[in-house]
C-alpha cells in the first residue's frame, strides 16, 4: 500500500457526491443539511489544498481507477493547473455558501422548500473537480454534464417566471453545446479509436491537417459557448442575473472557468501546434471590446457584472492564443484572480439589493453613508478587477502584457493596446457604478425601494426590515423583520474579498506555481509520460513519483 | 472502418429535422429537436464502433477482430442517461411555463429592450455644466431625476414615494 497523496484525487469529487446522497436523506433536517455540507466542503478543500502542496513543483501525477492501464482504464490527473483550479474553485464554493445558509438563515427560509439547495451545490461542486481531474474526454463531458445539470436546477430555483424565461434560454444553449461536444467526442473518437487526452496528444498529430483543424474547431466551439467568448456569449448576460446573488455568483465565478481550463487542454495538449491562434487573438480582441461596450451600457448591477465577466474571458484568451510560457503562467494566475474578485463583486451586488432594495443603479444612492463596509467590500474588488495597482488583476494583466510584447507580431500590439484600454473601460463602468450607488446623496435616487431612505423611529438607519414593514410595495412588506445585512454575509463576503488581496500578497509564491504549471502545460510530453506510463502497486504510474 | 449505410441516413435525417425543430419559438418543438439531435449524436457514436461482431466477452479461441468495440455503446448508454435527465427537466420547465404564463413560447428579455431604448444623453455624465450630486457636499445644486423609463417606473416599489417626493420639490417626475 503506497501513500501517494494524488491516489487521493477522486475523494474531491466523492465526498461532494457523498455529502449530496445524505443531504437527501436527511431532506427534512434543515440545520444538519447544513452542518453536513459546509463538513464536506470544508473536507473537500483540505485535501484539496494538500494535493496542491503536493504538486507544487512536480510533474503531473496520476491515478489510474481500478488499476487498470492508462489508455485502456480511466485516469484521473492532477498538475498544478488542475489542482490549483480545484482550490480556487473550492475555496469560493464554501465563501458563497457560507453566505447562502447566512441568507437562508437571516431571511426566515428554515423551513421552506428550498432544502433542495444543499444538495445540488454539492453535486454543481463535484460537477467542477470531476472536470478539473478528468484524464480523458469523456469524463470532462460527464463532468460537465454534473455541473450543468446542478446549475440547471440552481438557475430555475424558485420557478418564477423570470427564472423560467432565463433558464430556458440557459437550459437550451447548454444542452446545445453539450451535443456539439458529444458529436466531437464521437468523431475523435472515430478519428483516434480513443478518448484518452494522454493517447489523443500522440494520435491526433498523425491525423491529416484537414481532419485535424475540424476536430479542433469542433472542440473550441462547443467549450467556447461553455466559456462565453464572443460570439457565443450572448445566453450570460441574458440568465446570470435573474438568480439569487449567491448562485450567480458561483456561476460567474466557475462555471465560465471550466470552460476556459477545457481550451487551455485542447490548445496545449490536444492540439498543441499554432494552427488556429491567430483566430483565438481576433476571438480575444473581439470578446474583450463587444464584453466591455455591453457593460458600459447597463443599467444593473448584476448585468454589468455579467459583461465585464464576458470582457476578461477576452484576456484568458489572449494568453492562451499567444501560447508562450509566460503568457501561460500569466493566464493561470489570472484565472485564479479572476475567479476570486468576480464571485466576491457579485457577492457584494447581492449585499447591495439586500440593503437598498435595487441593483438598478438608477435606483440607488448614497449607499456610502448607510454601510461603509460596503462600500470598502465594493471598490476593493471593483479596483482589482480594474487592474489598478498593487491588485492582482494589475499583475496578472502586466504578466499577459508583457508576454504579448515579447511575442513581437503586430496582431500581439494591436491585442496589448486594446487590452489596456478594455481596462480601462472596465475600470469607468464599475466607477459608474461606483459615483451613482455610494457617492449620490440619497435623496437622488430615482424611484428608491422604501428600505433605501426608512429610517427607524429614533431617526437613525435601520438594522432589520422592521421600519418598511408597513411599507406597501417594499419586498419586505408583510414579513416578519429580518436583518438587513446578516454579519455571517457581511464576512463571507470580507473574507472573499480578503482572499483577492491575498493573492496580490501572495503573488510572488503564487507566480511560481503558476509557472511551474505553464512549464507542464508547454511540455506535453510529460502529461503524456505520466499518464501511459505502466501502472505500478496501488494504481499509481511509476512516472509520477 | 466499415459504415452502415442506413444508420448514415437516418442520422443525417435526425440532424436535419432536430436543428429545424430547434429554430422554433415553440418550447415544446425546441425540446422535441433538442431530443432528435441527441439522438444523432448518439447514432454517430454508434458508428464509430465500426462493423458489428459478437459480444465482447472474453475467449482465449476467439480472434480479437471478431469482437464489437463495446466502448462506443458505454458511451452511448451514458448519453442516453443524461439526456434522458435534461429532457425530463426541459419538460418540466415548458409545464412550470405553462402554469405561469400560459405560453409555450420563448420570451423575451425586458431588460434587455430597456436598454436598447435609453437615450445615449445622460444628464449626469453629459451635461455641459456638470451637477454636483456628492453625498460629500451639502451645496443647494440639487440634481433633477434624468432617466427612468415607464416601465420599471410602472412595476417599481418606489413610484409612489418618488412622486410624492418629487412633487414636493416643485416638478413631475415625468417632465425631463
Amino acid at each position: 500500500m503506497t501513500t501517494d497523496p494524488a491516489q487521493f484525487a477522486p475523494l474531491a469529487v466523492l465526498i461532494p457526491f457523498l455529502g449530496a446522497a445524505l443531504n437527501f436523506i436527511i431532506v427534512h433536517r434543515n440545520r444538519l443539511q447544513r452542518g453536513v455540507t459546509v463538513g464536506a466542503m470544508v473536507l473537500t478543500l483540505i485535501l484539496n489544498a494538500f494535493m496542491l502542496a503536493n504538486v507544487w513543483n512536480q510533474g503531473p501525477q496520476v491515478v489510474h481507477l481500478g488499476d487498470w492501464a492508462a489508455p485502456y482504464g480511466i485516469v484521473m490527473v492532477v498538475d498544478q493547473l488542475s489542482a490549483l483550479m480545484l482550490v480556487v474553485s473550492v475555496v469560493v464554493s464554501l465563501a458563497v455558501l457560507i453566505y447562502a445558509v447566512s441568507e437562508g438563515v437571516a431571511s426566515g427560509d428554515d423551513e421552506g422548500p428550498i432544502s433542495i439547495f444543499y444538495p445540488t451545490f454539492l453535486l454543481l461542486v463535484a460537477g467542477v473537480s470531476h472536470a478539473f481531474l478528468a484524464g480523458d474526454l469523456f469524463n470532462l463531458y460527464v463532468g460537465f454534464e454534473i455541473l450543468l445539470t446542478a446549475s440547471y436546477v440552481l438557475l430555475t430555483m424558485g420557478g418564477t417566471a423570470q427564472r423560467i424565461r432565463a433558464g430556458v434560454t440557459y437550459v437550451v444553449v447548454s444542452v446545445i453545446s453539450s451535443i456539439l461536444f458529444l458529436i466531437s467526442l464521437g468523431m475523435i473518437y472515430g478519428a483516434t479509436g480513443t478518448v484518452n487526452m494522454a493517447d489523443l496528444s500522440v494520435k491526433l498529430a498523425d491525423l491529416p491537417q484537414g481532419t485535424q483543424m475540424q476536430l479542433h474547431l469542433m472542440l473550441l466551439i462547443a467549450f467556447g459557448v461553455k466559456a462565453a467568448i464572443f460570439p457565443l456569449s450572448f445566453w450570460l448576460p441574458d440568465s446570470y442575473p435573474t438568480a439569487s446573488a449567491p448562485v450567480t455568483a458561483v456561476f460567474a465565478g466557475l462555471l465560465t472557468k471550466v470552460g476556459v481550463y477545457s481550451i487551455i487542454r485542447t490548445e496545449t495538449l490536444l492540439f498543441p501546434g499554432t494552427q488556429i491562434n491567430d483566430l483565438l487573438m481576433w476571438v480575444a480582441l473581439l470578446t474583450m471590446v463587444v464584453g466591455i461596450l455591453g457593460a458600459l451600457a447597463q443599467i444593473d448591477i448584476k448585468r454589468m457584472l455579467s459583461f465585464t465577466l464576458i470582457s476578461h474571458i477576452g484576456y484568458m484568451i489572449f494568453g492562451i492564443a499567444l501560447g508562450t510560457q509566460a503568457a501561460l503562467a500569466a493566464v493561470v494566475y489570472y484565472i485564479a484572480h479572476h475567479i476570486v474578485i468576480q464571485t466576491s463583486l457579485f457577492l457584494v451586488a447581492g449585499l447591495i439589493e439586500r440593503r437598498g432594495g435595487s441593483t438598478n443603479v438608477d435606483r440607488l444612492a448614497g449607499m456610502l453613508k448607510i454601510s461603509p463596509l460596503l462600500g470598502v467590500l465594493y471598490v476593493i474588488p471593483a479596483l482589482n478587477l480594474g487592474g489598478i495597482p498593487p491588485f492582482s488583476g494589475f499583475l496578472g494583466k502586466v504578466g499577459l502584457l508583457e508576454a504579448g510584447v515579447e511575442a513581437g507580431t503586430w496582431l500581439s500590439y494591436l491585442l496589448v493596446g486594446v487590452s489596456v484600454f478594455v481596462s480601462l473601460l472596465t475600470l469607468m463602468a464599475l466607477i459608474r457604478v461606483w459615483n451613482r450607488v455610494f457617492l449620490r446623496n440619497v435623496d437622488d435616487a430615482e424611484y428608491p425601494d422604501p428600505v433605501l431612505r426608512a429610517t427607524t423611529a429614533e431617526g437613525r438607519r435601520p438594522r432589520t426590515s422592521r421600519a418598511v414593514a408597513g411599507e406597501s410595495g417594499s419586498r419586505f412588506s408583510g414579513r416578519s423583520p429580518v436583518v438587513l445585512l446578516p454579519g455571517t454575509m457581511v464576512g463571507a463576503t470580507t473574507a472573499l474579498v480578503a482572499v483577492g488581496v491575498a493573492l496580490t500578497v501572495f503573488a510572488g509564491p503564487l507566480f511560481d506555481l503558476a509557472d511551474n504549471a505553464s512549464e507542464n502545460l508547454i511540455n506535453p510530453d510529460r502529461y503524456v509520460n505520466a499518464v501511459l506510463a505502466p501502472v505500478g502497486p496501488g494504481g499509481v504510474s511509476e512516472e509520477g513519483r | 472502418m466499415t459504415v452502415n449505410l442506413t444508420l448514415l441516413v437516418i442520422m443525417g435525417v435526425l440532424f436535419s429535422v432536430g436543428v429545424y425543430l430547434l429554430l422554433e419559438r415553440s418550447l415544446t418543438r425546441v425540446l422535441l429537436g433538442i431530443m432528435l439531435l441527441t439522438n444523432g449524436a448518439n447514432l454517430l457514436i454508434l458508428h464509430t464502433s465500426g462493423a458489428p461482431g459478437i459480444a465482447p466477452l472474453y475467449d482465449a479461441a476467439r480472434d480479437p477482430s471478431e469482437y464489437s468495440d463495446p466502448l462506443p455503446q458505454a458511451l452511448v448508454l451514458t448519453s442516453i442517461v443524461i439526456s434522458l435527465a435534461t429532457t425530463a427537466f426541459i419538460l418540466s420547465m415548458i409545464w412550470r411555463s405553462w402554469i405561469l404564463a400560459r405560453r409555450d413560447e420563448i420570451q423575451d428579455d425586458l431588460q434587455d429592450r430597456r436598454v436598447a431604448q435609453q437615450s445615449s444623453y445622460d444628464a449626469e455624465d453629459d451635461d455641459a455644466l456638470p451637477q454636483d450630486t456628492s453625498e460629500f457636499n451639502h451645496a443647494d445644486a440639487r440634481f433633477a431625476p434624468s432617466r427612468h423609463n415607464e416601465e420599471e417606473a410602472a412595476e417599481s416599489p418606489g413610484h409612489y414615494r418618488a412622486e410624492k417626493f418629487s412633487e414636493a420639490r416643485g416638478r413631475s417626475p415625468h417632465d425631463h
